[in-house]
């Protein structure tokens, strides 16, 4: 694949901003949009837009074709069983909150245990939390190594007899170790405990296959995948969707609705309450042809090689202290600089167009872990390239000329 | 945007060599403020007299150049002053951020002002402006014993 070709598809990378060339190194956070994406959502507003799913004209009838299109190629992509295992949502943080509340809901008393890790994002503590608060339930926080990893003796550590449900990042979005998340499913399903599998980091970057992974429930964020903001996908099992109450209320979701009594619509309906984010949902179906046209496995490739190049260029930057060290790492790079605070860091690297994240990257129980209030991070997307890694190397050293390191 | 603007010299030396930094005994006032977007947080601790003067000010915490300088340049600003005239100069300094292009109070002598102008760059970076106000909200808040934390992000 060339990447120049790739880069080109996205119409960010046309114009300078600021005055510099775009160095995007915050994918992890939100990747950029390509043109078909884009182009997608205009043409459905301008030639094709209905809701979907209720009115039986013609223009109803084919934007419910397109929207339910992007639910089987969602389907295919990720190699479930059944397209009505595909849920839509407004991100992958709506959709653990479903599964938390739904699940919760049903399964969850006083004094079981929910077992996550301490390397969450907010988004797979917070919705749990509720519940502790609810509930009176307990939370419990598998340990991270000194590599930044959680392995499979850690996370078995932590599951007793109470254990009711795991929830654990597929890919950490501060250290990027990769769990070994197939291992984690086999031992908890040994246990009869359900797994939920947040894939924010995992979807954009690794080969998905739900049958071989066996998780009960996977949550995918849509904007971290080159698609738009406003759609994320609950991926899980027929049996639970079937057997957890419904998620909110409103039009879509319903059977029948009588002043005595209600009943629910069947799968997928059930879950998606209201207007969805149809033009969203529909343009995704472009960044997941747009992803299968690269192919996964040559993205994963692309980006395990600039992480290794990446990891070895700033490992070789005197005061640049890396962030973990996993076997197994996705395409992220966090660091501090010893004497000037991430922020600092980002700050000044944004006025040579190199764009970082820095802050805890709502991951506040990690870095409490690791003792550090903030760090700064670089996150790849296919778009990236070796010189954008030059290019933030560089900015680096400016970083360190202007604190006098 | 530039960045000599924000990391002027005088930002850099004070963010790095923070004056105040720590805690005294005597203390009769303090309050807590964070920033929960960087993970930035600051204790201010001063002591006001009989007089309601500030006798002694000081600041624990930890958090980028601008937010470390602001509350090192305020802590040495503010200190022998009386509440009134703190309080003149917060909201002064806290305009100045926020909309007018100097600063007004007659409190502060030229050089003074001089000092305080050098954190004006953050006008131009919306946001880094809450790294260079956290302090200066704490200090309000420790004046008017509020038990809230303060919080950047309303």
């Amino acid at each position: 694949m060339n990447i120049d070709d790739i880069k080109r598809e996205f119409p960010i990378f046309d114009d300078k901003i600021q005055n510099n060339d775009l160095v995007y190194l915050d994918s992890a956070n939100s990747s950029q949009k390509p043109r078909v994406v884009v182009d997608r959502i205009y043409d459905f507003y301008t030639k094709e837009f209905s809701n979907v799913g209720r009115s039986v004209h013609y223009l109803a009838v084919a934007a419910t074709n397109l929207y339910e299109q992007t639910r089987v190629s969602v389907q295919k992509y990720i190699n479930a069983k059944d397209k009505d295992e595909i849920v839509f949502t407004k991100g992958a943080t709506e959709a653990i909150n479903l599964v938390a509340n739904t699940f919760g809901q049903k399964y969850l008393s006083e004094g079981d245990e929910v077992l996550l890790t301490e390397l969450e994002h907010h988004s797979n503590y917070v919705p749990w939390h509720f519940l502790r608060k609810a509930k009176n339930i307990k939370i419990e926080f598998a340990e991270i190594n000194d590599d930044g990893e959680v392995t499979l003796e850690a996370i078995e550590k932590k599951i007793t007899n109470k254990t009711k449900i795991i929830s654990v990042s597929h890919l950490s979005n501060v250290t990027g170790a990769i769990l070994p998340i197939k291992e984690i499913v086999q031992l908890a399903h040994s246990k009869n405990i359900p797994v939920l599998i947040d894939g924010c980091q995992g979807a954009p970057h690794l080969k998905l296959d739900m049958q071989d992974i066996d998780c009960d429930f996977y949550a995918i964020s849509g904007h971290k995948m080159y698609g738009p903001t406003g759609i994320g996908i609950l991926y899980a099992k027929k049996k639970w969707l079937e057997d957890l109450p419904p998620y909110q209320g409103g039009g879509g979701m319903i059977n029948e609705v009588k002043k005595e009594g209600i009943t629910y619509g069947e799968l997928p309906n059930k879950y998606e309450a209201g207007t969805m984010a149809t033009a969203q949902v529909i343009a995704f179906n472009e960044s997941i042809k747009f992803m299968e046209k690269i192919g996964i496995q040559n993205i994963e490739k692309h980006e395990k090689e600039l992480l290794d190049y990446g990891l070895e260029k700033l490992r070789k930057n005197n005061s640049v202290n890396i962030i973990g060290n996993p076997k197994e790492k996705g395409g992220v790079i966090s660091f501090t600089i010893e004497g000037v605070h991430p922020h600092d860091i980002a700050t000044i690297l944004d006025e040579d167009g190199v764009a970082i994240r820095a802050g805890h990257h709502c991951c506040q129980i990690l870095h409490d872990k690791l003792n550090l209030p903030a760090t700064a991070r670089a996150s790849f997307g296919v778009y990236n390239t070796k010189d954008d890694i030059d290019k933030l190397d560089e900015a680096i050293n400016k970083c360190k000329k202007i604190f006098n390191l | 945007m530039d960045l000599k603007d924000l990391y002027q010299e005088i930002i850099l030396d004070h963010g790095k060599n923070p004056r105040n930094l720590g805690k005294f005994d005597n203390y009769n006032k303090d309050a807590k403020g964070n920033n929960p977007l960087c993970g930035d947080n600051v204790h201010v601790y001063l002591r006001l007299n009989e007089n309601k003067k500030v006798e002694d000010i000081a600041f624990e915490g930890h958090g980028c150049a601008i937010s470390m300088a602001s509350a090192s340049i305020m802590t040495d600003m503010v200190r022998g002053k009386e509440e009134k005239e703190v309080k003149e100069i917060v909201n002064d300094f806290l305009g100045m951020i926020k909309e007018k292009d100097s600063l007004e109070t007659n409190i502060l002598k030229d050089d003074e002002k001089t000092k305080l102008m050098s954190l004006s760059g953050v006008k131009q970076y919306p946001m880094r402006v809450k790294c260079a106000t956290l302090s200066w909200h704490t200090l309000t808040s420790a004046l008017d014993n509020s038990d809230q934390i303060v919080k950047t992000e309303e």
